[in-house]
């Protein structure tokens, strides 16, 4: 009972993507609805599941590596519907809820038990630093996936093939646009993590960096939307380039996500 | 079936053939006026467009209707009816019906799928209201088809994408810049065609429009058809930098925008898009572009390439669309045959009641004396022969078959219902 509703999550987003990955085949009425429909449901869900964790516990639910990439999870799912609320394009759904699913799913076999509580996660510190964290993460997910579309739509026209997804995906202008924002949230968020995250260091073990891997890799991920921002807004690295570079952007943060990880020197639990 | 449809098209008939049987505005008065004189024609409706003619009509017979009209057509154009004859065709029964469904659905256009057909049947049939030419049967299947037509066009593709060199121009232009009302166009050159294609992306709202051209007279004069600009030819490659929709047909044999000038504009437009149009021939603009970032350019055989595939894509369609109008055409039967069986069910009806009524008064006469429990059994058994007996040939008129109006008038003459309704 622990995680019925996470597994219900895990199944209404997984529903979601195959009827996502259908709409991208055929559009029909149903397929519209449900991957939308679909992705609600597990949203809710996957909210009570967070709620009632983090009732039962007593503390932020995000003390594992399961934890943490279910949350990133939920983010992403959050940030795509503020976004949909926004932008309104149908094939949205279609590119972001297969990572979505995939993060569920990861999340899902991935050890659940708790260890012993660390006492630096008490502090509220850690709420705001994992605030920032995670939704400015969600944020680079989304402009990665909004990047691939623009590659794929900029494919079209380029090659003057118009078929396929053609008249569905929205405008190179909108696709370019929306990346833009989504980048320009991402970044102060990650920043404001990343001062959180050393005042929290600070006030727990008295040093405000450490060099750990998540640290070194949590800079380097700063300094390339870092450049992403610079160069769109002082020599107009637009379009293409800036899908590409937001595409290697998110890359490098899965990295610091998951490779650290598995080869986990340092404090950072995830 | 007295549904007839004479008529020629773009496929039958040349357009000096065309141009000679057109109905315009006066011709279709007079022709109203005429139409209504003829014996055989009970209801009609004149379709004239560029590419067709048609007469829709309700007759009496087929056979001489068909005659009075080719004769009326003949006459009322003075066009020889011999040689009139080889380009037209005649519909009747479920034909007909196919053929007007397919017509407002434009599956019979030259162009597939385009929109302008439905638009000008409903202005003719509008007209026929208005002159009471029309009456039941062809209210209904006019009506009929223009709902034909609009549930194709929103359950198939047959409209969806551009068939036209200008329409494919402004569906490229949306997907690359979403909205034109904050682009500004840059017409080079100022042919008929540039125009045309000018004129359609102006009407999906661009903010500025930019007129450089050879003679400046030209320009100044398009410049004032468009509300736009004009500018001196020589001065064109500054006024690029602000510009997002170039647009170029210029008679000059050499490229007049080289991929280093490009590459240097696009620096300066800090690599804002810029869609270009090429449609003259020879190119005016340099293909290597397209390879640029953030530069499209297309010439008039990649947008004519776009508009092929639409079409393929429409001929698709049309397929589904056939369906849909086979469906339909079921279900006009349906209420067309209904039109003659329900009559003549209720006069069949009526005629074995009054028999029955008949033959009973004359029973109980004889039976002097007889009690009312019995009146009342010889009643209900009289009633249960009757309706036993008409049973089997209501439920043939019932049933939709091909041949219900043969079976209707068979049945008519067998229980001479005729004159039961006199």
């Amino acid at each position: 009972m622990k995680f019925f509703f996470f597994d219900f999550a895990l199944i209404s987003y997984f529903v979601s993507t195959v009827t996502g990955i259908a709409e991208l085949f055929k559009s029909t009425r149903f397929t519209v609805k449900t991957v939308f429909l679909a992705a609600i449901a597990g949203f809710v869900s996957h909210t009570i599941h967070l709620v009632t964790q983090y009732i039962q516990s007593g503390h932020i639910p995000i003390v594992n590596f399961h934890q943490a990439v279910s949350f990133l999870a939920w983010s992403i799912v959050l940030v795509f519907f503020l976004l949909q609320y926004r932008y309104r394009s149908e094939l949205l759904g279609s590119f972001v809820m297969p990572v979505v699913f995939v993060l569920m799913f990861s999340a899902s076999n991935l050890p659940h038990q708790i260890q012993p509580l660390e006492p630096m996660l008490k502090s509220y510190w850690f709420g705001i630093h994992i605030f920032f964290a995670f939704i400015g993460d969600a944020a680079f997910a989304l402009a990665f996936v909004v990047g691939v579309m623009y590659l794929i739509q900029e494919r079209y026209v380029k090659s003057k093939h118009l078929g396929g997804l053609f008249k569905r995906l929205p405008s190179l202008q909108a696709l370019d646009e929306i990346n833009y924002r989504l980048i320009s949230v991402g970044f102060p968020f990650l920043s404001i993590a990343i001062i959180t995250g050393v005042i929290w260091a600070e006030s727990a073990t008295g040093f405000y960096w450490r060099w750990d891997t998540k640290e070194v890799w949590s800079l380097i991920t700063w300094l390339i939307y870092a450049l992403v921002l610079h160069l769109r807004l002082s020599t107009g690295w637009r379009g293409r380039k800036a899908a590409i570079l937001s595409i290697a952007g998110f890359v490098i943060v899965l990295f610091a996500f998951f490779g650290i990880h598995l080869f986990r020197k340092g404090f950072h639990v995830f | 079936m007295n549904i007839l449809i004479v008529g020629l098209n773009h496929k039958t008939a040349g357009v000096e053939i065309r141009e000679k049987v057109a109905f315009n505005q006066d011709k279709l008065a007079k022709a109203n006026d005429a139409l209504k004189g003829l014996s055989e024609i009970e209801e009609f409706l004149i379709l004239s467009t560029c590419n067709r003619v048609e007469l829709y009509l309700v007759v009496k017979d087929i056979m001489t209707g068909t005659e009075q009209v080719m004769d009326f057509l003949s006459s009322f154009h003075q066009v020889d009816r011999k040689s009139m004859e080889k380009a037209l065709y005649q519909h009747t029964g479920q034909e007909a019906i196919r053929h007007g469904f397919c017509v407002a659905s434009s599956l019979d256009s030259m162009v597939l799928g385009e929109p302008q057909i439905l638009g000008q049947l409903k202005d003719s049939f509008e007209f026929s209201l208005n002159q009471k030419t029309t009456g039941v049967i062809l209210n209904k299947f006019i009506r009929k088809a223009i709902s034909v037509a609009k549930r194709i066009r929103t359950e198939t593709g047959i409209a969806q994408n551009a068939v036209s060199i200008s329409f494919a121009a402004v569906e490229l232009a949306k997907k690359i810049f979403d909205t034109l009302a904050n682009t500004t166009i840059m017409l080079l050159g100022a042919g008929e065609m540039a125009e045309l294609a000018a004129r359609h992306l102006v009407c999906n709202g661009i903010r500025q429009v930019l007129i450089a051209n050879r003679t400046y007279a030209r320009a100044v004069e398009l410049a004032r058809n468009f509300n736009g600009k004009p500018v001196a030819f020589e001065d064109f490659k500054k006024e690029l930098v602000h510009t997002d929709i170039v647009l170029c047909s210029t008679g000059a044999a050499d490229y007049v925008l080289k991929k280093d000038e490009m590459r240097h504009l696009m620096k300066e437009r800090r690599q804002k898009p810029m869609f270009v149009i090429d449609i003259a021939v020879p190119r005016n603009i340099d293909p290597e572009i397209n390879q640029m970032d953030n530069v499209y350019l297309y010439d008039i055989d990649d947008l004519q390439g776009v508009v092929n595939n639409n079409l393929m894509e429409r001929q698709n369609e049309a397929a589904k669309a056939q369906a849909i109008v086979d469906e339909e055409i079921q279900v006009f039967l349906k209420w067309y045959n209904s039109l003659h069986t329900a009559p003549t069910i209720t006069a069949l009806r009526k005629k074995a009641e009054m028999i029955r009524m008949a033959e009973l008064e004359r029973a109980t006469k004889r039976l002097n004396g007889i009690g009312q429990k019995d009146l009342k059994t010889i009643d209900a058994m009289t009633q249960a022969i009757v309706n036993k007996l008409i049973h089997a040939p209501t439920a043939a008129l019932r049933a939709d078959s091909d041949n219900s109006a043969e079976l209707n008038a068979l049945i008519r003459r067998l229980y001479e219902l005729d004159e039961v309704e006199k």
